[in-house]
């Protein structure tokens, strides 16, 4: 139990996976430049990295290792995540409308967001038990809200000031942003240990 | 003579994914590998060398199919085309390269969410034919592969005093540890940025 815990507070803080890992870039450029459409993006993502983990856990552990085909992870990984995005979207739209207006629009995007597959490969090469990965999976999620929603908070007082360079503006200030953030990070390093 | 050539819809489709589209300054695609993978050069090599043949092979692939993939469907397809490939490129480093491919680790995987494939693919492939597609998809790579080898240069020369693990900085030459950390690939790549749209005088999205 407390190991679960060390790998949640492990995932969010000291490994980040946004800002020690590096993944999830490309919509955290995109979506950076205002909180709520961040927010929104972060929570469809939570939703679906805890959800595409706990479906690619037994598929790779109950189906793809005693059949030998561990080869093949890859593809099944990824349609595994492009089926259940699929399925989200249908769901919501059926049953939750509020919720489908709300962040609807991101769902089709998280599909090449890197975080998701990230999350089901490190499942595989760290060799988590089922709960491992589920504790990991939700903490690296919280891990990414928490990174894209500081970074587009920053970027929104900093774009009232106005002030940055021409070729600065747009991604390359929020590279500057997050690499100063991810430095703060660095501060985090060593309170927690996972493999 | 020049200016025929100039006018070839091959040379524009080189010049688009080496210069005006680059597919990392321009269109801020494939960062994440851009940015996690350029801690040293070799790996930078290793991870160009993969991007660059799954680009080509999906970009024979998808053009050539581009008419029978029904639309609903051509995401996956993409997606399924794609990962085969980066099975093969993992399984050849994993053969040949263990040390890289270890300090890949789950980057190499990663590469079948590499924005640039998917957006290459959707832009592109499935509406040229394949000549052009392989064009696109080798400038792209080259696109890619000099920012990625670039960055990377500077990141390992300032992190680790080396390059490809020659010493290079002299023997009194402190590490910057932080270049070999994320903070470092941030900074590095945000001022490559930064430099490039100001040469091209680009304005930003």
């Amino acid at each position: 139990m407390v190991y679960l815990l060390t790998i949640f507070i492990a995932a969010i803080f000291t490994h980040n996976i946004a800002l020690t890992y590096l993944l999830g870039m490309c919509p955290f450029i995109a979506l950076s430049r205002n909180m709520k459409t961040a927010t929104g993006m972060a929570i469809a993502v939570i939703f679906v990295i805890t959800l595409t983990a706990a479906i690619n856990w037994p598929i790779y552990h109950l189906i793809l290792i005693p059949t030998h085909s561990e080869l093949i992870y890859y593809i099944i990984f990824i349609i595994v995540i492009a089926a259940s995005v699929q399925l989200v979207e249908m769901i919501m739209e059926r049953f939750f409308t509020a919720l489908q207006a709300a962040f609807g629009i991101f769902l089709p995007l998280i599909t090449v967001n890197c975080t998701v597959l990230a999350v089901s490969l490190f499942m595989v090469l760290r060799d988590y038990t089922f709960l491992q990965t589920l504790f990991f999976a939700f903490g690296s999620a919280v891990g990414w809200m928490l990174a894209i929603v500081m970074v587009a908070a920053i970027n929104e007082k900093l774009r009232l000031i106005g002030d940055i360079p021409k070729g600065y503006q747009g991604a390359a200030i929020i590279m500057v942003i997050a690499g100063i953030i991810a430095l703060s990070f660095l501060g985090f390093a060593g309170m927690v240990k996972i493999q | 003579m020049l200016k025929q050539i100039k006018n070839t819809e091959g040379f524009k489709t080189i010049a688009n994914g080496l210069w005006r589209d680059h597919p990392i300054f321009s269109m801020v695609l494939g960062i994440c590998s851009a940015l996690a993978v350029s801690n040293k050069v070799d790996n930078a090599i290793a991870m160009s060398g993969g991007v660059m043949f799954v680009l080509i092979a999906t970009a024979i692939i998808i053009s050539m199919l581009r008419k029978l993939i029904p639309l609903r469907v051509r995401i996956i397809t993409f997606m399924i085309v794609i990962a085969s490939f980066v099975i093969i490129v993992n399984k050849f480093l994993e053969a040949f390269f263990p040390i890289i491919s270890l300090a890949l680790g789950p980057y190499v995987g990663l590469i079948i969410t590499n924005c640039i494939l998917m957006g290459r693919a959707e832009a592109f492939y499935t509406h040229n034919n394949t000549w052009l597609s392989v064009l696109d998809a080798i400038a792209n790579g080259i696109g890619y592969s000099y920012t990625l080898i670039s960055v990377a240069i500077i990141r390992e020369l300032l992190g680790f005093g080396t390059i490809l693990g020659f010493r290079i900085m002299p023997a009194g030459w402190t590490n910057w540890v932080v270049m070999s950390m994320a903070p470092g690939a941030f900074f590095v790549l945000s001022v490559f940025i930064w430099l490039t749209r100001t040469l091209a005088k680009q304005t930003p999205d």
